[in-house]
């Protein structure tokens, strides 16, 4: 098979649950937004979004049954690395509103100019931090 | 309860597309981002399978007054451009090609019982608090 049609195939999928999370229950797919909502729980608002979030879970689950290799390649990132990481993505979708599926997916698909120049931000962003990260610093951190 | 169910039928079946997009191997995404180095751009194509679905699932499910299982559409109607979120995404931006892991995959990989996502989420969600910190004393 080649390259694209799994990525293809699997961008779909989200495509398909982030239209029934819209057409049933009127909301965006916001994975970033719908966890920050868990952290400080408001009564009514949180069960849903709880039960979101095992649900990814246990849609892992199903991929390490089916498709083991999809959790094989693992980051090289140091502890280090991925606890500066860890804060900056924390930090950074809850101050901009929303991550690759709010902004991303959800967001662009809407035509929302705040969410077009968000995703154009943090993807420069990303090939920035790659190059700094990966070839300047040579994976020191 | 409708709503929750949906919810959680909604978390499987895009967990399982991250999965199959190849979205749960942070080696792929950090090569999805590598643009002036080993540039692999088959990531764009999960972009585009999901924008491609939801763009115009988004346009016929509007027609309707309100969704199927609540009272309103709850969609947000944010115009401004602020620095919040051109700062927000800069380091949202920066922290995902360090790690190679946005949010929704790194929850999926946590049923890996790896070290490296469970210490990249609880990091994630300490940036979250952090950030709710700063904003009740006014920093932002």
């Amino acid at each position: 098979m080649s390259q694209w049609m799994m990525p293809l195939f699997g961008g779909v999928c989200i495509g398909v649950a982030a239209s029934f999370m819209l057409f049933l229950n009127g909301r965006v797919t916001g994975v970033s937004g719908i966890l920050n909502g868990v952290l400080v729980p408001r009564k009514g608002d949180t069960l849903w979004r709880f039960l979101f979030i095992v649900g990814l879970m246990v849609g892992g689950l199903f991929i390490q049954l089916l498709q083991p290799e999809s959790f094989l390649n693992l980051t090289t990132t140091s502890p280090l690395g991925l606890i500066v990481a860890g804060l900056f993505v924390g930090f950074g979708t809850v101050m901009s509103g929303g991550c690759t599926s709010g902004h991303g997916i959800c967001g662009i698909s809407r035509l929302s100019v705040r969410s077009i120049v968000a995703t154009g931000v943090f993807m420069a962003a990303g090939f920035l931090s790659v190059y700094i990260f990966k070839h300047l610093l040579m994976g020191y951190l | 309860m409708k709503n929750s169910i949906t919810a959680f039928g909604v978390g499987v079946l895009f967990a399982i597309g991250l999965g199959l997009s190849g979205m749960t191997q942070p080696q792929k995404v950090i090569g999805f981002l590598d643009l002036f180095g080993d540039w692999d751009p088959s990531l764009l194509f999960v972009m585009g399978g999901a924008v491609g679905v939801h763009f115009f699932a988004y346009r016929w499910s509007l027609q309707r007054t309100s969704p199927l299982f609540s009272l309103h559409w709850h969609i947000p109607n944010k115009k401004e451009i602020t620095p919040s979120l051109i700062f927000g995404s800069l380091l949202f931006g920066v922290g995902w090609g360090i790690a190679g892991y946005c949010p929704g995959p790194s929850l999926t990989s946590l049923v890996t019982l790896s070290w490296q996502p469970i210490l990249f989420v609880a990091s994630m969600i300490s940036g979250m608090y952090l950030y709710r910190l700063g904003a009740r004393y006014g920093f932002f």
